[in-house]
């Protein structure tokens, strides 16, 4: 048999060529990826809602790589699952920064996860932009940017929003039943707006409060119809508006007039009995806060891969508004500072305004916050449609009253 | 602590009514679950699991136009077969009570992800002819779904109760949780019967499921929401009794009701909790 010796040159120089290869290759291939590492809640309570955010950073992730990425680098998501779990999240984030050396943090989805993603920031010095974190008193990081735009004060701005809203309809309540869960980010809320009330002279004729996870809403609805309130203020999150409308239906009662601050938006907006329910917004898929730049095309991206996750509502409201707004913060100081220093991007948010499609957001507030752009909604002809400030209707919307 | 009232006598009779529709349904869920831990010593915390999973198939059904109710024809034989194989696979490794707890409780885990990745973690509402029903007696609301509730599990405990007293079946199981070897001396089939009352449980899990998706909207994660209060009704109640779980049920239900009605709702779980204590600590004997 024939063999052919391999010398020590020939060896050296397919080495080489081999290297210079792969460098080739390497280069041809495009620069790295900036690393964006975050949790959602994919399992566990709130994964119907981390869901809206998991698509939402997907549509992020996939327009901005068509246009050519961040300061001329594509992204690359590293979307870990926090079971719903805030000490399960702190975790996490210690290891996208430690093991996965991540270049950037995005927040998580709810409050605690937040809370627990926030302090991991802080330990090593990384901006963090966040969702919907709903108690602005807790932020105490600098570097920590909000994309839920609720202001520095919600329990006060947010209540006087809404009555201001109610004074202005066609039938001004006098008297208000405030139920509420006592969820962190929901009872500051109610709390706030029982003082908002007393101090508009309105009467307080019922206030309960029940732990989150209630399952028996009948006793809650009979003691709203044995107080016969104009208004009810109900502190909700998730199911429990619909879990009181189902309550209320059962003994044939149709609050005058409703309020429900988190729910769940399309469970509750397919009830009948939801007629005429009000909420609270950011941002909805109609005029004119589609006409904010890139909101169109991120509505009908939305409705789209909605559609195609087969979720129950496609439509796009609070969490996906902030979720979207949430990547465009971060989009906005990485080419404000011209670069993934994490001080630098700080400091380029703090002093500059940034487009969303929420409209224009500042963060030079307590806590990074800046105005309160909540907006309220209301359930009409089976849709949630904004009926107040009047410059954020569409159509002549109006409140309605029963 | 808040503010003590006088509650409406329509009030409080609207409120007592509501607690025991949803008592019966902690009796309904909390049947099978004290069937399998009294007689065949396994804490089957499947059992939510697979509640849930019987009221996402009935509400899948339902969709596609099946009356909700007719769905039992299908779901209870499913179930049957389900929890008779489940129960067959655990009995090979012999579990202890504590270590079926473990077992079952990944197994819930499991459940909750299929669930899940069929359905999606969002919340489903079943929508039917049943929810809108409702009928007034004596100046009292009576919601269709939640009497339905209340006819099976009283219907079904009964039932229970009757073939556990009266029939051979009945005193072999009985006998077997009693003392196994000298029922076995007496030619009772331990193997058979486990198997056929670890089925039964499982179709009694269905059946709470189809009352859960008449009644609820349903998310996977509520599997967890009814554990504390299930297994408050069944160790109230005593392991192995077919009418005590529907009773304890019933009155931690009322019990509920008329603190949300009279006081905070937030104070109602801490009455059904303080009633598990206080009978645990004046019969400690009823966990055993």
């Amino acid at each position: 048999m024939n063999a052919y010796p391999l010398s020590r040159r020939t060896v050296l120089g397919a080495g080489v060529a081999g290297l210079a290869a792969a460098t080739g290759l390497a280069q041809a291939q495009g620069p790295q990826p900036i690393r964006i590492g975050s949790t959602l809640a994919l399992t566990g309570p709130l994964s119907a809602t981390a869901q809206i955010h998991k698509i939402v950073g997907e549509i992020y992730i996939e327009q901005a790589n068509k246009r050519g990425g961040w300061l001329g680098r594509p992204l690359e998501w590293v979307l870990k699952d926090d079971q719903s779990k805030p000490d399960l999240a702190r975790t996490l984030y210690e290891q996208l920064v430690t093991v996965d050396k991540v270049d950037l943090l995005m927040g998580p989805y709810a409050t605690g996860a937040i809370l627990s993603a926030m302090g991991v920031a802080q330990r090593y010095n990384k901006v963090l932009v966040h969702h919907t974190f709903g108690v602005p008193s807790l932020v105490k990081y600098e570097m920590a940017f909000p994309a839920w735009s609720l202001g520095p004060d919600p329990a006060n701005t947010v209540p006087n929003t809404l009555f201001d809203a109610l004074a202005a309809g066609p039938k001004p309540p006098k008297t208000v039943a405030v139920v509420t869960s006592k969820f962190p980010s929901v009872q500051f809320m109610s709390a706030g707006a029982r003082e908002v009330l007393k101090k508009r002279g309105l009467t307080e004729v019922l206030f309960l409060e029940w732990d989150f996870g209630n399952r028996d809403f009948g006793p809650i609805a009979n003691r709203i119809k044995d107080a016969q309130p104009d208004f009810v203020w109900v502190g909700a999150i998730g199911l429990d508006g619909n879990l009181l409308l189902d309550a209320m239906r059962k003994i044939e009662y149709q609050p005058p007039q409703h309020f429900y601050l988190y729910p769940s938006p399309g469970p509750l907006v397919t009830l009948p009995e939801a007629k005429n329910a009000l909420s609270v917004t950011i941002f909805e898929d109609q005029p004119p806060f589609i006409n904010n730049p890139g909101a169109a095309e991120f509505v009908k991206l939305y409705h789209e891969r909605a559609a195609a996750a087969k979720l129950p509502d496609i439509s796009v409201e609070v969490q996906a508004g902030a979720s979207y707004t949430a990547w465009q913060i971060l989009a906005a100081g990485v080419a404000g500072a011209k670069s993934l220093d994490e001080r630098a991007i700080g400091a380029w948010l703090k002093a500059n305004t940034v487009d969303t499609i929420q409209g224009k957001l500042r963060f030079n507030g307590p806590g990074n916050y800046g105005d309160d752009l909540m907006r309220i909604k209301q359930v009409q002809n089976g849709h949630w449609t904004v009926v107040w400030p009047k410059e954020f209707t569409s159509g002549g919307a109006k409140l309605s009253a029963s | 602590m808040p503010g003590f009232l006088l509650p409406s006598a329509t009030l409080l009779a609207q409120s007592i009514l509501s607690g025991i529709f949803v008592g019966a349904l902690y009796g309904l869920l909390g049947l099978g679950l004290s069937l399998s831990w009294g007689l065949l010593r396994l804490i089957n915390l499947a059992h939510f699991a697979f509640a849930f999973l019987a009221a996402y198939l009935c509400y899948q059904l339902a969709t596609m136009g099946m009356d909700p109710l007719l769905t039992l024809v299908a779901i209870v034989p499913l179930f049957f077969s389900l929890g008779a194989a489940l129960h067959a696979a655990l009995a090979r490794f012999e579990l202890s009570p504590f270590n079926s707890l473990l077992v079952t409780f990944g197994l819930t885990g499991i459940v909750e992800a299929v669930i899940q990745s069929i359905w999606t973690a969002d919340f489903r509402k079943l929508e039917s002819s049943y929810g809108e029903r409702h009928f007034k007696i004596a100046g009292l609301f009576v919601p269709l779904p939640e009497l339905v509730t209340l006819l099976l599990a009283a219907g079904l405990s009964l039932a229970v109760w009757a073939v556990l007293r009266y029939t051979d079946l009945g005193k072999a199981l009985r006998a077997s949780a009693e003392d196994a070897p000298i029922a076995a001396a007496f030619g009772i089939n331990r193997r058979r019967n486990a198997l056929l009352l670890a089925g039964t449980c499982s179709a009694l899990a269905s059946v709470a499921g189809v009352c859960l998706a008449l009644g609820f909207t349903l998310a996977p994660s509520q599997i967890y929401a009814w554990i504390g209060v299930v297994f408050a009704a069944v160790m109230l109640g005593g392991l192995g009794r077919a009418l005590a779980p529907l009773i304890a049920g019933i009155v931690i239900g009322v019990s509920e009701a008329v603190t949300m009605a009279v006081t905070a709702p937030s104070w109602a779980p801490l009455v059904s909790f303080t009633l598990l204590i206080a009978i645990l600590l004046l019969r400690p004997g009823r966990a055993a």
